[in-house]
């Protein structure tokens, strides 16, 4: 085979979430009443790259094969923590958002620490400390409130140049700052060797431990940028659990559209952002069509179902039916 | 091992250690309680605590067998609400819906298990992601069914019964069901060759498939009870609250799962007993029960809880070291 058809074979979820991703947003835009404007760009890009951040985070760790169940919830704690610490001069603001990344670092590496070497589940340990990072950001904001850096917020929400969102030339940094180097390192490959099997890897002399580690540890900035994001657009910071939930829920959504393996060792951010731009959309196209709002989780719902049931298709290929148990 | 552990009368040797740390737990907690007040260990606070656990208890039992299965069910948030809401909605249609309430509400959890089975038995979807979807989609269909008009919300006389009436003087009706649904377990489980399968799918279900048995049908079983046993857990709860509500089951996702892996079943499936789940529900309803005395505010609860999860998890919960 040449190149670029192993390439392509690499890449076709990825390519078929940003096939999703252009088809549900011309559907949207040429139905939107606005039709194709900056300004209908700007809200939908604002709107997916909360959920692109927190979908990042969560490739990361399903690479290793691993799940984090805490994402949504370190997103409401960052938030809720940005709308006390990202405010006043560019002095403190820059301290403020540090302070905001650090904590999301932080809470990514506790996960990691437990996962990894405290050897629990997963499943089982992030939804414990969801609960514990749930119950800080209550702390910090048992009511709705604060307030931001509007200069910055709106620097971060509006256009560069009039066209461009910034909040999508904020996502391509990020990308390009966090996700392809790591992706490129020795603990990247560490990370996707672990989620494709960690035995081999262990035997290979791979550092598994450090690359998952790392893996759980950037989920947690990851999920800080979309909290210091979901700042910017409110302007305030709120510990509602039910909208940690649901972030949580899309983003494993996202991850799943995007063609990422939730076995582990397959996949690519890029695909979870297109994932998780398509998901906004698809969700958004009930209000162009002029449905009623109360019908949106379930279509949200159903779609999400729809998108993990795709994966059953893997079974047309089984050949011996003791490849049913992994 | 040794001379100690022989000595020891036979029933302590032959327990599993998580569960002697659970109950040991309890009592801990027991005595840490009565330091902070007398009432503790009064009677009727126990018994109190014993209702409310009665309701976690039905829920875990179904958590418990999906996770012998080493699955997991993460739509029991809306199969408790959707039971409960729906037994609730049934009364409204005259004399039939108030008798056929509860089996309604049961059925409707049922159904929820079942697409739950279907996806991960048969169409081999992780159970993580289709119990989520599932979740989502019974939330969708709750919004969508209470948004359009304001159905009837509130229970039927019978769910009450259930719920905080007294058959027995001095039992609480919701305990007995707990017991009885408890006793059917263990039987289940250690008795028949249902419960044999489930253990030895857990375990490897490869092997399982091999022996001859019918593993897809077993799992898609285990989801539907376990979707069944969730809106009944539901239902109960709109009957000791009096009213079902949207957002009921959140608060019982977290605790059946820690219930039963603090109880020392294996998360990964195949290892656990029934009395080690009692002990889970126990343990985290005392728990609650005493932070609540104690006017913890939320927040605080949410970490405490996460914390001691994760801090008992690390005492015995732990997977064996790799290789």
């Amino acid at each position: 085979m040449k190149d670029w058809r192993y390439w392509l074979a690499e890449q076709r979820g990825t390519l078929l979430a940003l096939g999703i991703l252009i088809v549900m947003f011309i559907i949207y835009t040429s139905n939107h009443p606005a039709g194709f404007t900056a300004n209908v760009v700007q809200t939908a890009a604002n709107k997916g790259v909360l959920l692109a951040f927190v979908a990042m985070a969560q490739t990361l760790v399903v690479i290793t094969a691993g799940i984090d169940l805490s994402v949504g919830m370190i997103f409401l704690l960052t938030n809720c923590l940005a709308s006390w610490l990202v405010v006043g001069t560019p002095m403190q603001t820059t301290l403020g958002v540090i302070a905001v990344l650090a904590v999301g670092l932080l809470c990514g590496a506790i996960n990691g620490a437990i996962v990894i070497y405290g050897r629990l589940q997963p499943i089982v340990a992030t939804i414990a400390t969801g609960a514990v990072y749930y119950g800080i950001g209550l702390l910090l904001r048992p009511f709705p409130g604060g307030s931001v850096n509007e200069d910055l917020a709106d620097a971060l929400t509006g256009r560069v140049f009039g066209v461009v969102p910034a909040s999508l030339v904020v996502l391509l940094a990020v990308v390009l700052v966090i996700w392809v180097p790591f992706s490129r390192s020795v603990l990247g490959r560490a990370a996707y060797a672990a989620g494709s099997s960690e035995t081999a890897a262990y035997m290979s002399g791979v550092p598994i431990r450090r690359g998952k580690f790392a893996a759980y540890a950037l989920a947690g900035l990851l999920a800080a940028i979309g909290g210091l994001f979901l700042t910017f657009f409110t302007y305030t910071g709120e510990a509602a659990y039910a909208s940690g939930n649901a972030y949580t829920l899309f983003s494993i959504a996202a991850v799943v559209l995007g063609g990422v393996s939730l076995f582990g060792g397959k996949g690519s951010a890029l695909g979870a952002i297109f994932g998780a731009l398509a998901f906004r959309t698809i969700g958004d196209l009930l209000f162009v069509f002029d449905f009623d709002p109360l019908w949106q989780p379930l279509f949200q719902g159903v779609i999400l179902l729809v998108a993990v049931s795709l994966g059953a298709f893997a079974l047309f290929r089984v050949r011996n039916r003791l490849e049913w148990f992994l | 091992m040794g001379g100690i552990a022989n000595r020891m009368p036979k029933f302590i040797r032959r327990a599993d250690p998580a569960v002697l740390t659970a109950f040991a737990c309890i009592v801990l907690l027991l005595f840490l309680g009565s330091l902070y007040s007398r009432s503790f260990l009064s009677p009727e606070y126990l018994l109190q605590q014993l209702k409310v656990a009665s309701f976690l208890g039905v829920i875990a039992t179904g958590m418990m067998l999906v996770i012998l299965l080493g699955q997991i069910d993460l739509s029991v948030p809306w199969s408790v609400a959707a039971g409960a809401m729906m037994a609730s909605a049934a009364a409204a249609y005259g004399p039939a819906g108030v008798a056929l309430a509860i089996p309604f509400g049961i059925l409707c959890g049922i159904m929820i298990g079942i697409v739950n089975g279907i996806g991960v038995a048969y169409l081999r979807i992780p159970s993580m992601i289709i119990t989520l979807a599932t979740n989502a989609v019974a939330q969708g269909l709750m919004v969508v069914y209470t948004g359009g008009f304001s159905p009837q919300d509130s229970a039927t006389g019978a769910m009450r019964y259930l719920a905080t009436g007294f058959t027995i003087p001095g039992v609480p009706n919701a305990v007995i069901i707990w017991a009885l649904i408890g006793a059917a377990t263990v039987f289940v489980l250690t008795r028949t060759g249902f419960g044999r399968m489930v253990y030895g799918i857990g375990n490897r279900e490869r092997a399982a498939y091999l022996s001859g048995v019918d593993t897809r049908r077993v799992v898609m079983i285990a989801f539907a009870v376990s979707g069944g046993l969730s809106a009944f857990g539901g239902v109960l709860l709109a009957g000791y609250a009096s009213k079902a509500a949207q957002s009921m089951g959140d608060p019982y996702l977290l605790p059946s799962i820690a219930a039963v892996v603090l109880g020392g079943t294996s998360i990964l499936g195949g290892r656990g007993s029934y009395l080690g789940t009692v002990a889970g529900v126990i343990l985290i309803t005392l728990l609650q029960s005493i932070l609540s005395v104690m006017q913890m505010p939320e927040a605080g609860r949410q970490i405490i809880y996460g914390v001691v999860i994760v801090a008992m998890l690390l005492l015995y919960g732990r997977a064996p070291a790799s290789r």
